[in-house]
């Protein structure tokens, strides 16, 4: 298991599996709140499901309405459970807030290339510390 | 975060329900940005007009109070919706009544803008109806600090204007508007206003075209950080950096840039870079250009062009004039449709001054107040669209499955004529 420590931006603890983007995400024209799928053409997650994972991400790019389409996704149902980025921007701290997920920054390592999406990561916001389990460790 | 007395006991809800839940929504966004302290403003533009399908069962449920408690304040509570504390506007939305027919947008989303209008018009909310407040008289000035939403108007004010915003969202222009209060962080503070990336253009940049892609350039460069430009530019007017502002915050996260001896922090390169040493340069040459042009036209396959969008971010005056020009004498292709998008209070000054009649004899259409963007709106059957727009260019695909072609606006007013696309780089 991996460790990695930073500091909470939305308090909570949050368990599940890992969706990781490299690249930065869109919020408006970049997702469709309905479904909780990434909708831009060129982006790597193109056509994924963030929906119930945690979504591991650089920052938030593009729009405004980052948050407010994140917030969407908490009232149709199809949000992450838990947030882990990078870069803290104030489209992805309000979007945090208003998806009222367990969400951290600034950890010690970059979460990005730490996490593979499919692995198993738990977050306890409240203490800053990140949890992995690779994909490849867990039981079967 | 440091609260003052006024804001303990505005948190406290001493001055009521609604004003309580907004404190307690910039406590939780403060917290998360790890900021010292609110700070005060008094010009917030933020959007809580624009209809949607869960605001539409939110108003269901209960009513508009409840929409504006869940959506823009983030809040649960039940409470009453009192009037806007500071100077508020909408920005952009949805396609009004002079749509209906026009465009493809369902009526009861219209229906549901219009009560809108008239519950937030009745608490103090400006209905500018732009995503360019500042073409249309809310024209921070320099230092001013703001909460603005809309990611091409917050690049404006804060390097066109020298106003100070962040890239707020609706929760917190929400919360904005019965506080008087954001959190001071970011843009905000002298320290965090300084450029990070030098940018040298070694091509010609002296035309729209030529900005926007400068700026899509820009801010695929920087992401979230802040360019400096330097070198073979023109002097830019307010539509050349409404383009390069919009581009910059779509390929990118750019809130603020300088232009030395043009935008008003930097009267020189140095002044740019404030206390830090000016960075080695990265060049925007002619293979860059190229480059750019390339990502923006890598959206199309088809030249068939059944739609063509002028207008983004909303067009000036100027612009409007220069699309009537472009189209007068002229008439679009069987089965193109040109739409042309602009503030909902210039398209007065475009109808009296007799651009509408020309743009509307060619086929073409003037629209108020929102885009294909906001309204998620074409044409119907539109599979492929052309562009002077770099933002519109790269989200369009997205948002309604169609492809993409991005030139200049006779490129654009050729293919809106002749159905055909056959814009290239010159």
């Amino acid at each position: 298991m991996i460790t990695m420590h930073g500091r909470k931006v939305v308090g909570g603890v949050a368990a599940g599996e890992a969706l990781v983007s490299h690249e930065t995400i869109s919020g408006w024209g970049g997702i469709d709140p309905a479904c909780g799928v990434i909708i831009e053409p060129r982006h790597e997650l193109f056509g994924q499901c963030f929906t119930g994972k945690i979504l591991v991400f650089p920052g938030a790019k593009g729009s405004s309405g980052w948050s407010g389409f994140f917030q969407s996704t908490r009232l149709l149902g199809t949000a992450p459970i838990g947030m882990i980025f990078v870069t803290l921007s104030t489209k992805s701290a309000l979007g945090a807030v208003v998806t009222r997920v367990p969400a951290v920054t600034g950890l010690d390592r970059d979460p990005c290339a730490v996490i593979s999406t499919g692995d198993w990561v738990r977050i306890d916001a409240d203490h800053g510390v990140v949890e992995v389990i690779p994909a490849a460790d867990r039981a079967p | 975060m440091r609260l003052t007395d006024e804001e303990k006991g505005m948190l406290d809800g001493v001055e009521g329900p609604a004003v309580a839940a907004a404190m307690d929504l910039l406590v939780r966004y403060g917290a998360a940005l790890d900021a010292e302290r609110l700070c005060d403003v008094r010009n917030v533009a933020t959007s809580m007009t624009q209809p949607s399908p869960v605001k539409a069962k939110l108003v269901r449920e209960g009513g508009w109070d409840k929409a504006f408690a869940v959506i823009s304040l983030d809040s649960d509570a039940d409470l009453t919706l009192p009037p806007m504390r500071v100077a508020t506007c909408q920005l952009q939305h949805g396609f009004g009544a002079d749509a209906a027919g026009v465009v493809p947008y369902p009526a009861q989303m219209i229906e549901l803008q219009a009560d809108a209008e008239a519950f937030y018009g009745r608490h103090g909310v400006a209905i500018l109806a732009t995503c360019t407040p500042y073409q249309v008289g809310n024209i921070p000035v320099r230092g001013e600090h703001c909460a603005w939403m809309e990611s091409s108007a917050v690049i404006y004010a804060n390097s066109v204007l020298g106003a100070r915003t962040n890239c707020e969202g609706t929760a917190s222009t929400g919360a904005a508007s019965l506080t008087g209060k954001v959190p001071c962080w970011g843009n905000h503070l002298d320290r965090n206003r300084y450029g990070t990336h030098l940018i040298e253009v070694t091509v010609p940049v002296n035309d729209f075209l030529g900005w926007g892609m400068l700026g899509y350039f820009a801010g695929g460069l920087t992401g979230e950080e802040r360019p400096v430009i330097i070198g073979d530019i023109s002097r830019p007017d307010l539509v050349d950096l409404k383009h390069f502002g919009a581009a910059a915050a779509t390929s990118g996260g750019v809130e603020l840039y300088h232009i030395p001896g043009i935008t008003p922090e930097a009267p020189t390169l140095a002044a740019a870079f404030g206390p830090a040493p000016v960075p080695a340069p990265v060049r925007y040459g002619p293979a860059e250009r190229r480059a750019v042009y390339q990502t923006l036209n890598s959206q199309g396959s088809s030249t068939d062009v059944d739609f063509v969008l002028l207008g983004c971010p909303h067009a000036s005056v100027e612009q409007i004039g220069r699309a009537a020009r472009a189209l007068d004498g002229r008439r679009l292709a069987d089965g193109t449709e040109l739409w042309l998008m602009v503030p909902r209070a210039l398209k007065d000054v475009a109808d009296r001054s007799g651009y509408t009649e020309v743009i509307e004899r060619a086929g073409g259409k003037v629209l108020a107040g929102s885009c294909p963007a906001m309204s998620r709106a074409a044409p119907t059957g539109t599979r492929v669209f052309a562009t002077d727009s770099a933002k519109q260019a790269h989200y369009l695909p997205a948002i309604l499955g169609i492809e993409a072609w991005f030139g200049t606006l006779q490129d654009c007013v050729d293919a809106a004529v002749t159905g055909r696309w056959r814009g290239e780089l010159r």
